[in-house]
């Protein structure tokens, strides 16, 4: 499985990280390898197999539809690298 | 008082209950011997100073109630730094998560609290759960108690040494793909992974949604059980939490010893035993099957025919899950950022530099696994081959109540051996993983040792919500052997 540097490139930009050449070029090797293995479940015919998401289907309860108490604004902006009045703040996006 | 941190959780009860000694007197002892040997072995990302406090209340509340006491009151636990306890830091093992406070406690923790436990800090951990033996946690790694020269396995590696070291009675992992099973064989305790949706996931750090599982290691089934009683149950929290009742046993010495392990099936799944494998780690799982066979067991060879592709099918789907639930963290609600004039910047730059490298891998593979273009070849065959996965087990547990099979190829590896390497640093989960896929329960406990003096661990699996099968036999088991009392020279 060969993966080019434009892929690797336009995967990082999809995932919002930043990448250094040499990370890069280790990264499209070590992906290249794990690729080919993962390569194997080509192998088997699926055609009839249904896919499974989640294997808790069919447990899974629904609530009641009604609101509940849940954290306070003050509690969750302690954590903001920065916050201005009540809100997290950010660089701006629109010039 | 080093005597008393060497009492299984079970003494601690009985003897907090008699009064031979205080909750005071056991935190005291394990905060020491924390300090004595956390140089030497780095278990601890956080160890909470409070808990002292919190054992002289437990001790003036048992005053108090006068013998009508939590079940749990006044015992020291260590938590897994993926689970939030409010109050304590949470990293997950990444730089992305320095400095966060959570603003709530995980359900898991808060049922162990609620029965009185006292937390007495947080466990180093590969970051986000991510990886095999601790190495991949951005705070450093943690040291196998047994040889500190060998990783403790992971990504619960904190919790299974600190374990293990009787640093603490039982600590709470994680496992996903196997991090409660693995490096519970490694450092010798006895670790399990609960059916999917046994346990709440609320305040855990999610990896990958439909595998993650709180779990717990301890140094004998019975304490695990009492602990996984308690975190189990509905949680309407975590909408994947299930409303099926939990088998909660009585258990006693006497009875099980009587019953034995009669009328129990266990199956053998032929394709654990493969080629490359530790020769030691697969006599010690035949000769502990065999023990099981004396105890009353009747095994059965079986097949788990696609086994094989537990590998390809978990590194596509953990990835693809990671990836979507790491796009939160981001520089903007917690922790740190890395600033920049705009905010596409502040995301790449974060997240570039905040991520350590195995993270950032899976994070491209499952970027890339649920691109346009190769979403119905990598991710939607893979989910195929999930079903194909949990029918072998369904097909299984209609002729046998258990599986038995060895936890991991190997006992624990150098630090060091597989730097470089993500495709042998997974193998190490190739027994783990299946089960993870089909949602079933499994538990790992001590077989014996290799030459060098290593852990053996063996895992018996059921179907699911059938964890009281998992305890019972390995009960039978413990009561019949003492690998499981044996303890690293520290």
């Amino acid at each position: 499985m060969s993966l080019s540097l434009q892929e690797v490139e336009h995967i990082a930009k999809l995932a919002r990280l930043k990448l250094t050449d040499e990370q890069k070029a280790r990264y499209r090797e070590q992906l290249e390898a794990i690729l080919d293995h993962v390569a194997k479940l080509q192998e088997l015919d699926t055609q009839d197999v249904p896919p499974t998401a989640s294997v808790a289907v069919g447990q899974m309860p629904l609530r009641v539809d009604e609101s509940r108490p849940g954290l306070s604004t003050n509690a969750l902006l302690e954590n903001a690298p920065k916050q201005a009045d009540g809100q997290f703040q950010i660089p701006p996006v629109f010039e | 008082m080093s005597e008393l941190t060497d009492l299984s959780l079970k003494e601690m009860q009985t003897g907090l209950r008699e009064g031979q000694f205080s909750s005071r007197e056991l935190v005291e002892a394990a905060l020491e011997r924390i300090a004595q040997l956390e140089p030497s072995l780095h278990t601890f990302l956080h160890v909470a100073e409070a808990a002292l406090q919190h054992a002289k209340e437990a001790d003036k509340r048992s005053t108090i109630d006068n013998g009508q006491q939590l079940s749990l009151a006044g015992i020291p636990v260590a938590v897994k730094d993926v689970l939030t306890v409010e109050g304590m830091p949470a990293t997950a093992g990444s730089k992305i998560l320095e400095g966060f406070m959570p603003p709530y406690t995980a359900t898991a923790v808060k049922r162990l609290q609620e029965a009185g436990a006292i937390v007495i800090g947080k466990t180093n951990m590969d970051e986000f759960a991510m990886g095999s033996s601790t190495e991949n946690s951005a705070y450093g790694v943690t040291y196998n108690p047994w040889d500190l020269s060998r990783v403790p396995g992971g990504s619960s590696g904190g919790s299974a040494a600190a374990v293990a070291a009787r640093l603490v009675p039982a600590a709470l992992g994680t496992d996903t793909g196997g991090s409660v099973r693995q490096p519970a064989s490694f450092c010798g305790v006895t670790g399990l992974k609960p059916t999917y949706g046994r346990v709440s996931r609320y305040g855990l750090i999610a990896f990958g949604s439909s595998l993650d599982c709180v779990g717990v290691f301890g140094r004998t089934a019975e304490d695990v059980a009492v602990i996984f009683e308690i975190m189990a149950g509905h949680d309407p929290l975590d909408a994947t939490s299930a409303e099926v009742e939990v088998i909660r046993p009585e258990r006693s010495g006497a009875q099980s010893k009587d019953k034995g392990l009669h009328g129990l099936r266990i199956g053998v799944p032929q394709e654990y035993f493969i080629e490359g494998m530790q020769a030691e780690v697969q006599e010690r799982t035949r000769a502990a099957i065999a023990q099981l066979e004396i105890l009353g067991a009747e095994v059965h060879e079986i097949s788990l025919p696609h086994t094989e592709y537990a590998l390809p099918v978990y590194y596509i789907l953990a990835p693809a899950e990671a990836s979507a639930n790491l796009a939160r963290f981001d520089g903007v609600r917690y922790g740190p950022r890395v600033e920049a004039d705009t905010l596409w910047d502040v995301f790449f730059k974060t997240r570039g530099e905040k991520f350590g490298a195995e993270v950032t891998r899976r994070i491209m593979l499952g970027t890339y696994a649920l691109s346009a273009g190769y979403y119905d070849a990598y991710y939607g065959q893979a989910q195929k081959v999930r079903t194909l996965i949990k029918r072998d087990f369904e097909t299984a547990f209609e002729k046998v109540d258990l599986i038995a099979c060895p936890s991991a190829p190997t006992t624990a590896f150098k630090i060091g051996a597989h730097t470089g390497d993500p495709l042998a640093m997974y193998l190490e989960d190739v027994f783990t993983l299946p089960a993870s896929l089909a949602g079933v329960p499994g538990i790992s406990f001590p077989v014996g040792f290799d030459s060098t003096g290593l852990p053996i661990g063996m895992q018996l699996l059921a179907s699911h919500f059938r964890e009281d099968l998992l305890f019972r036999a390995t009960h039978v088991y413990q009561q019949a052997t003492d690998w499981h009392k044996q303890k690293p020279n520290m």
